[in-house]
């Protein structure tokens, strides 16, 4: 058994708050270089270029990337043989974030109850994904979401019968209906069967897997490949004003499902995709 | 402090640098998408407008606004239709100005402003029409409006602008002042009277009813299965 104290955690998070929102991992700046090389528009190219130069920017001056510093999504991975100590590790995940957006100089996105909607005022709470995995560490991903992006995914629980031409039709009706608004180009999360609430967590899983790296799964990475070069082809570009790159990325994951069922679930990024990644 | 351009709009105009080449050539490809005959390039606007510039700028335009713009975003625009739906007035004169849908970060010590890209205007679609009826001229913010903010910004000669979305840092480097006005409780969603230079918009939405989100992407379309005339259609029906 290994103990780790809970103050490792509070202060993981609140850098890796403040590092996410001001650095983009190097996979989304390679892709955002790429696509500014090939993009067929003039203005496509023009916006890309600025996004790049907004990077440049962001980590220079430490601005934040977006000012849409995003409601803090942070999955942990447990060690099955880890004991926490000094405190109740869901509060030191809300302190690691009320921390870092207080010092990072990040907004404040958070409001309380969503009908009255009162500004928490410290970006709490978390949104926090658990898991027990084998072995003595700790894995924490913070992804913070920007909801320009987060408004336009979806879930669609398609029959069976609806097949693979299905999940196709639904991963572009998503696209396309998100248009201009998600901030293209997106990072498009894909999340196939499991149940209703699997299904969009693999989705949003699916947004921190490096984007340069494909499924292992031989049909979903055709089927990645191919909605890619769809999506792309949609005519949506760079700041939705008109061209050839919409997407960066589309990255699925799939599990199990129900005999009555095929979820699919859509959950689309901004070119903002951020996500830091430590180990304890 | 951020490096600043400079102060001197007029010389910029002239000048022909290579980011001034750069917005030129883009404009010129957006004027072949466009639906319009005559496309001003590169303009340079001072906001509040004023009389009748707005309805002379048409969709595909890239302008520079320099001036004062005003940020509301959701919280700010349900306050202020809360107050109109009671007949008390609002906390900014919005005649001939300009909305920014913003809520920027906060700044850090001895800035004006933090990261300061646009929010999603579709948002907005339900308070728009009312203030552009009262005299609102221009908005600014990214994605597709209604046909309802469409049809007040035509019978009104008003403007919808998009900047580009997610590139905050950048922008806020074209923001010179920034101070609360109302409604501070409401955070980042306060009202902000913003001092601004050179802030470059694209012109989506204008007074002859062009929208630019509408023909810009066909030209790259190859997709079948996906409308090209419907981009983003689904969520602009409010």
């Amino acid at each position: 058994m290994r103990i780790i104290n809970v103050d490792l955690v509070v202060s993981a998070i609140k850098e890796m708050c403040i590092e996410a929102n001001h650095f983009l991992s190097q996979d989304m700046k390679d892709a955002i270089e790429e696509a500014a090389k090939k993009e067929e528009s003039v203005v496509g190219r023009q916006i890309l270029e600025q996004l790049q130069e907004n990077l440049n920017i962001a980590k220079q001056e430490m601005i934040p990337i977006c000012q849409d510093t995003g409601m803090a999504v942070i999955f942990m991975e447990i060690g099955q043989d880890v004991h926490f100590e000094g405190g109740f590790l869901e509060d030191a995940i809300h302190e690691g974030v009320r921390q870092g957006y207080g010092e990072g100089y990040l907004r404040k996105s958070v409001v309380g109850n969503p009908i009255l909607r009162k500004n928490t005022g410290d970006n709490t709470p978390a949104i926090i994904h658990y898991s027990i995995v084998p072995g003595d560490q700790v894995h924490i991903t913070v992804a913070p979401k920007g909801f320009g992006s987060e408004n336009m995914s979806r879930i669609f629980m398609l029959k069976p019968s609806d097949g693979i031409e299905g999940v196709k039709n639904a991963v572009l009706t998503a696209v396309k209906d998100a248009g201009p608004n998600a901030c293209p180009p997106m990072v498009v999360g894909v999340g196939i069967g499991g149940t209703f609430e699997k299904c969009a967590l693999m989705a949003k899983r699916a947004l921190s897997r490096p984007i340069d790296k494909r499924s292992e799964d031989s049909g979903m990475r055709e089927l990645e490949e191919e909605l890619l070069e769809r999506i792309n082809r949609s005519g949506i570009g760079p700041g939705g004003l008109g061209g050839t790159v919409t997407a960066l990325a589309v990255n699925i994951d799939s599990y199990p499902t129900h005999i009555a069922g095929l979820p699919v679930a859509v959950n689309i990024c901004c070119h903002v995709n951020r996500h830091a990644t430590r180990s304890l | 402090m951020l490096p600043r351009k400079s102060p001197c709009h007029k010389k910029l105009v002239t000048e022909s640098d290579g980011d001034r080449m750069a917005d030129r050539l883009m404009c010129s490809e957006l004027s072949q998408v466009g639906t319009v005959k005559e496309i001003e390039m590169n303009r340079h606007i001072e906001v509040p407008f004023l009389e009748a510039s707005a309805a002379s700028l048409r969709a595909g335009d890239c302008v520079y606004l320099t001036g004062i713009l005003y940020t509301a975003r959701d919280a700010a625009h349900k306050r202020m239709y809360e107050a109109l739906e009671r007949n008390e007035s609002l906390p900014f004169d919005i005649r001939d100005g300009v909305i920014y849908y913003m809520g920027p970060s906060p700044a850090r010590p001895g800035r004006v402003i933090g990261s300061a890209g646009p929010t999603t205007s579709s948002r907005m679609d339900k308070y728009a029409p009312i203030l552009l009826d009262m005299g609102l001229k221009g908005m600014i913010g990214k994605g597709r409006r209604s046909q309802g903010v469409k049809d007040a910004v035509k019978r009104n000669g008003a403007v919808y602008f998009a900047a580009v979305g997610g590139a905050g840092a950048l922008l806020s480097r074209s923001i010179v002042g920034a101070e609360v006005i109302a409604y501070e409780d409401l955070g980042t969603e306060a009202v902000r009277r913003l001092k601004v230079r050179e802030f470059p918009v694209i012109v989506v939405a204008d007074a002859e009813g062009n929208d630019l989100y509408d023909t810009a992407a066909q030209r790259y379309c190859r997709e079948a299965t996906v409308d090209c005339m419907n981009i983003g259609g689904a969520i602009s029906q409010t």
